[in-house]
């Protein structure tokens, strides 16, 4: 059974090269952690301090570091959500999803229900270039659901959005996490956001260039629709 | 009282958007009657001048007309149209070839960038003669010379297509397991669509110009050839009737082929 083993992750040094007159910056440095199957993991801090880097590490995208990930067997059901929706213009949204996997695959026949889920059924022939951000975004959500995958990656892939439409898409992504169970690693550098919908989270420091905090959020289904409960959290955590 | 459909169609709104028949309609229309003046002036130009060397439109669709039943317009756009085709498909494989390598290799685009700089400048003459003196006065020959012209202008289209191939998408397809065809057809191809388009419709209009520069030096059938015989002659009637005539074919190539063509990698966008 796929999905037993935990995602273990260790980057002993990073270092983004010297380029023109500035000099070589040391990203990460001795982070090191393990994601339990089915978790929620939540990844923040501020801007530059290397959590897209870290992303991208895991991901495979990126093997210039010194270190070892090991995603275990379920490393070919990996999906990437990223900061953009990174959708191809000149294909339909259908299309879109379609193309994320292999063309005779039974998943193929989901498709027109996983987009209806994320609110994308009339729009499954438009260009994505015509659709908003938000609903971009939401094919985005589908392309990396359709894979039904073991390990999904999302990269602060509700910025820029307005407050209703990102709030939207939250509940949009616990509702599809509930239906099709996965392990998340979800980077942002929003705090109230990391605490709706973590259950486990990683703090990383710029300057520091590792974990400073690794901390499990407790909260109830309920508790994470309210404002109060998520700010007492993030409170509890964050004071820490 | 107006009929309703006068009515109708005086609303701004369907004003502003007239559909897409009505609108060629209308280009057409203003096309066809700009061409008319000119003929038109043309006539008068030629009429008062008097002179064997300016005759009037009618004295050329006159010849052109006498070409066409004897068969010699045929065979000789059909021999200059042929050699495009080559020269075209040649230069637009080799040249996007050497694009999309200079634009993916830095290292190799540095060296030899000063080598497209350097072909870009050589005088299409000057690439026309070597050819025939190196390889004789062959259809390889025209070809090749032909194709040399274009090729630099080709591959530094592409290369500007190359560099600007975003890297999210190639994460997105690697991540998503595209594969090297799928990633080449649906992610690669369609960004450098829009550079291709252009350096073939660019392309079109350059290789046909050189060809007939070829013909007339070193070959015995064409346009091309037919106009430096006209040329030994004076003969302006039948210098126009085939400039008129090549005009023509290569107009209706870039309506029915390239705009079309063009159009059709564009509708995604907004």
């Amino acid at each position: 059974m796929n999905g037993t083993a935990p995602i273990r992750v260790l980057v002993d040094r990073k270092i983004f090269p010297a380029v023109g007159d500035r000099d070589a910056q040391l990203v990460l440095k001795d982070v090191s952690f393990e994601v339990a199957p089915r978790s929620f993991l939540v990844i923040t801090g501020p801007s530059g301090c290397g959590k897209s880097t870290l992303l991208n590490i895991i991901a495979g995208l990126d093997n210039n570091y010194e270190g070892k990930v090991d995603l275990g067997p379920a490393s070919d059901r990996l999906a990437f959500i990223f900061q953009t929706p990174r959708l191809l213009p000149w294909r339909t949204v259908y299309e879109n999803i379609a193309l994320a996997l292999p063309d005779s695959d039974p998943r193929q026949a989901k498709i027109p229900a996983m987009l209806e889920s994320v609110g994308l059924g009339h729009s499954m022939n438009a260009y994505p270039e015509r659709l908003s951000l938000g609903m971009q975004r939401r094919a985005a959500l589908a392309r990396g659901f359709i894979l039904e995958p073991e390990i999904l990656l999302m990269d602060e892939p509700f910025v820029s959005l307005d407050d209703p439409t990102a709030a939207s898409l939250r509940s949009l992504l616990t509702e599809l996490w509930h239906t099709h169970p996965t392990t998340v690693i979800f980077v942002t550098h929003d705090r109230t956001e990391a605490i709706q919908l973590g259950t486990r989270i990683l703090r990383l420091a710029p300057g520091k260039a590792s974990v400073v905090q690794d901390a499990s959020i407790n909260l109830t289904e309920e508790q994470r629709h309210d404002r109060a409960a998520i700010l007492a959290e993030q409170n509890r955590i964050f004071a820490a | 009282m107006a009929p309703i459909s006068t009515r109708i169609s005086s609303t701004p709104r369907l004003l502003a958007a007239p559909s897409g028949f009505t609108a060629s309609l209308e280009r057409l229309f203003w096309m066809a009657g700009s061409l008319l003046a000119l003929a038109l002036l043309w006539q008068l130009i030629a009429i008062y001048a008097e002179s064997r060397y300016l005759p009037t439109p009618l004295t050329v669709f006159d010849v052109l007309w006498r070409e066409g039943a004897s068969g010699d317009l045929w065979k000789h756009t059909s021999a200059t149209l042929v050699r495009v085709a080559i020269a075209f498909i040649v230069s637009m494989i080799i040249g996007t070839s050497i694009g999309l390598f200079l634009g993916r290799y830095r290292t190799a685009d540095k060296f030899f960038d000063a080598w497209l700089i350097l072909f870009l400048n050589l005088p299409a003459l000057v690439t026309i003669t070597l050819c025939y003196i190196w390889f004789g006065l062959t259809d390889a020959a025209a070809i090749t010379a032909v194709a040399l012209n274009k090729i630099p202008n080709v591959a530094v289209n592409m290369r500007e297509g190359a560099r600007s191939l975003s890297k999210d998408l190639d994460e997105m397809a690697l991540v998503y397991k595209f594969g090297w065809w799928k990633t080449l057809r649906h992610v690669t191809l369609p960004q450098l669509a829009p550079f291709f388009a252009a350096s073939a419709r660019s392309g079109l209009a350059l290789v046909w110009k050189i060809v007939l520069v070829v013909e007339a030096f070193g070959r015995s059938s064409g346009v091309g050839y037919r106009l430096s015989i006209a040329f030994q002659e004076f003969d302006v009637s039948t210098i126009l009737a085939y400039a008129l005539a090549f005009i023509l074919i290569v107009q209706i190539i870039e309506f029915t082929v390239l705009q079309p063509l063009q159009s059709r990698v564009n509708t995604w966008r907004r």
